[in-house]
């Protein structure tokens, strides 16, 4: 029901705030010729329309639900109580029900469903006129509240200040909350799937193939979860890409921040940044379209037999990825050591490349290495160019010519088509995605714990 | 040691007789102009600067001082739009000749900055780098003899010794900016530029540094620049009054401060504008 009923309720809302605002703002002004105002008349204004907007949001955010859900109850029920038990068969009765509702339905109806579909129009009519004159009341009683709180003694510009910082709380709340909620879900499932695959086995196991029987009779699929050949392909893929950004992404942020004329600057800053905007899914198909057949041939010509699909392919592509980060984050810790120190190095008969060397490099160090970790946990992180240029065979090696996989590709294998819930295969997308988030998250804090330290050094 | 006190005595019976000698003149600037794109910033500068003496420039804000200063050092170079014409020697040798290397010319004048900007590296690394930069010191014990003996003369060594190994960004602003003398002088130079040394420092911290001005005099040849009248009486023997990127007038310090012969620097002096 919240479709059809948003937008009538959500512009009253609207119009009752602004009629709040201007009549606490006007009845202000005129209190204020008799009397010095504590607060200025906008606040008074400002004050009002909050009082009218925070019940009537409050208002919708409970009654709706509540609504809805009583709703779907009392039409189910008047179409077949057995409907309320069935869980499968419960969701597509009620969407049937709502489709005929509004006259969407294909087909010939059933009775139970007609039925169902009548009690769902009444009940939702009645439910929009009873949430919106229920909010309109709110609003309208926070209104008069309002006016009758415009008093020169009236602190409405501290009140206000008070919802403000509510406000941006909430918000902020939301931020974490959600964070904290992915990372215990995806917790608890790493507990679940520990119940079936020990701990031992998961992280120090050499083989993975999570491919589990689902009916008695299938054969040789028992199912090996060890992540090892998942670490040594991410581990071997991110390298051989923090071996190509690094230098290179370095080596440009130096001559960008250093040497490079204002005009070059202007130009070759945005083009990087281009490269980072980039799609990775873009970027997988030139790694396995065009990287790793030269790759394949480059091998051949030396002799050397090289898989179709390789880590060394994946890797250079990666590290073309996240060049950008390398250079671009580089690029602003070169440019934030302070010219006082380059000066300072210039004067004492160093030069240019002395001084960077010597004095600008090493007060950007600490920054330049987190640019790397967060590089490296972008690569880590990375999927579509793995899965379309190194594959997915768990081959526990370290030879950057071998196809090798990584912890997303497998996530993303497992969890691509139909699934069963709580199979160990299942679960196993968990606990390799609470890994990977933990090994991210440390780097990150690595990272940002260097920053910090690193911002205290010359201010 | 006796024959720079000798010069320096000299030096300053010169001052008593209100007569400026440019005899020993180790730095000359003849007709120098400096333009910042179109703006020009230092119009035909002629001065001498005495070796083994203290110079001070002073004059309003804006008027070149700082402009002239970075000349003697060429570190106008670094500035893209900048450009210099007129000639500066050092000992008679023109310094923008072009076969003159501007990196190996920061060797021999030294410059101290107005905000003190130590390296962020330990103190003795602040002090060993102009020395390691140009390999002055061929053992280890060598260079610590270097950091040492110039911590000295810019009188800090007592207040650091125990810790050369800490940060040099962690002393205090007074600290730091001997520091910024002591790395200077490590080098040996001959010329030391000092552009307001003392502008970011309490009066104790600026009675320090005065005093070690007044004894560096002795090996240095020292140019500073200076809003502070009492501060260019005190330290210098000659003084040079800029105004809107002229030379105005140049003396002994005694005459420009008693009896200066310009309009314009008697009311700087005075107090009447700038
Ligand atoms: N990098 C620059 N680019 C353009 N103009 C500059 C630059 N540096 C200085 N100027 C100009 O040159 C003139 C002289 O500047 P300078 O810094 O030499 O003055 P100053 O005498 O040192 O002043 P202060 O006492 O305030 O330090 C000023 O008008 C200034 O605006
Ligand atoms: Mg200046």
């Amino acid at each position: 029901m919240g479709g059809r009923v948003a937008p009538v309720y959500f512009s009253l809302m609207v119009a009752l705030a602004a009629l709040a605002f201007m009549a606490a703002r006007a009845r202000a002004q005129q209190v204020s010729r008799g009397e010095a105002l504590h607060s200025r008349p906008i606040y008074h204004g400002l004050f009002a329309a909050c009082f009218v907007l925070l019940p009537m949001l409050a208002i919708y955010a409970i009654a709706v639900p509540l609504a809805s859900g009583a709703i779907e109850r009392q039409s189910l029920m008047a179409a077949d109580p057995a409907l309320l038990d069935d869980a499968l068969r419960r969701g597509a009765a009620f969407r049937e029900i709502q489709d005929l509702a509004a006259g969407r339905f294909s087909g010939r109806p059933s009775p139970a469903i007609e039925a169902g579909a009548a009690v769902f129009a009444y009940l939702s009519g009645l439910a929009r006129w009873g949430v919106g004159a229920l909010g309109l009341s709110v609003g309208l009683v926070g209104l008069l509240y309002a006016l009758r709180a415009v008093t020169p003694l009236f602190r409405a510009r501290n009140r206000f200040e008070a919802i403000v910082r509510l406000a941006l709380l909430v918000c902020a709340g939301i931020a974490v909350l959600t964070t904290i909620g992915i990372v215990f879900s995806v917790l608890f499932e790493t507990i679940r799937f520990f119940q079936k695959v020990s701990p031992t086995e998961f992280l120090f196991g050499t083989q993975w193939s999570p491919q589990t029987a689902i009916r008695a009779d299938q054969g040789g699929s028992s199912g090996a979860f060890g992540i090892l050949p998942l670490v040594a392909g991410t581990a071997l893929i991110s390298t051989i890409a923090i071996f190509i950004a690094g230098p290179i992404g370095l080596f440009a942020a130096i001559y960008m921040a250093e040497y490079a004329s204002p005009r070059f600057r202007a130009w070759a800053k945005p083009v990087l940044e281009i490269l980072a905007g980039i799609p990775t899914v873009v970027l997988g198909f030139f790694a396995a379209l065009t990287v790793a057949p030269l790759v394949r041939e480059f091998g051949a010509m030396l002799g050397l037999n090289v898989a179709s699909e390789s880590a060394l392919a994946a890797g250079i592509v990666m590290g073309m990825m996240i060049i950008p980060f390398v250079s671009s984050l580089s690029d602003d810790v070169i440019t934030a050591v302070p010219q006082s120190l380059r000066d300072g190095s210039l004067a004492m008969g160093a030069t240019h490349s002395e001084t960077i060397q010597r004095v600008v490099l090493p007060a950007a160090l600490p920054g330049i290495v987190s640019a790397f970790m967060l590089a490296i946990s972008r690569a880590v992180g990375e999927t579509m160019i793995v899965v379309m240029a190194a594959g997915l065979a768990a081959n526990l090696s370290f030879n950057p010519l071998d196809a090798v996989t990584t912890f997303t590709v497998q996530i993303k294998t497992i969890l691509v088509g139909d699934q069963e819930f709580d199979s160990a295969k299942t679960l196993a997308a968990f606990a390799l995605g609470f890994v990977l988030f933990f090994f991210t998250l440390t780097l990150n804090v690595i990272a940002l714990a260097i920053v910090r330290k690193y911002r205290e050094q010359y201010d | 040691m006796s024959f720079a006190s000798e010069t320096a005595k000299a030096l300053n019976a010169g001052d008593a007789q209100g007569a400026p000698k440019a005899a020993s003149a180790k730095v000359a600037a003849r007709g120098v102009n400096v333009h910042y794109g179109e703006k020009h910033a230092l119009k035909d500068v002629f001065v001498d600067i005495p070796e083994k003496a203290v110079t001070a420039f002073i004059g309003p804000s804006g008027c070149g001082k700082s402009t002239f200063l970075r000349c003697i050092n060429r570190m106008n170079d670094t500035i893209s739009t900048c450009r210099v014409t007129g000639e500066i020697t050092i000992d008679g040798k023109d310094i923008y000749d072009r076969m003159l290397d501007p990196v190996l010319l920061r060797a021999r004048v030294g410059m101290v900055f107005q905000k003190p900007n130590p390296f962020p590296k330990s103190i003795y690394e602040n002090v060993a780098y102009g020395p390691r930069l140009h390999g002055l010191a061929r053992s280890k014990a060598e260079l610590d003899e270097i950091v040492v003996r110039s911590l000295r003369r810019a009188s800090l060594f007592e207040e650091v010794k125990d810790r050369l190994d800490d940060p040099g960004t962690g002393l205090s602003g007074g600290q730091q900016q001997r520091l910024c003398i002591a790395r200077a002088i490590a080098v040996s130079p001959e010329v030391i530029l000092m552009d307001e040394p003392c502008s970011a420092l309490d009066p104790i911290a600026t009675a320090k540094i005065e005093e070690l001005i007044d004894e560096l005099r002795e090996n240095f040849t020292i140019v500073i620049v200076t809003h502070s009248m009492q501060q260019a009486a005190r330290v210098s023997q000659r003084t040079a009054f800029f105004h809107l990127g002229s030379l105005v007038e140049e003396g002994a310090t005694d005459q420009i401060f008693t009896n200066p012969k310009d309009r314009r620097t008697q009311d700087y002096i005075t107090g009447r504008f700038g």
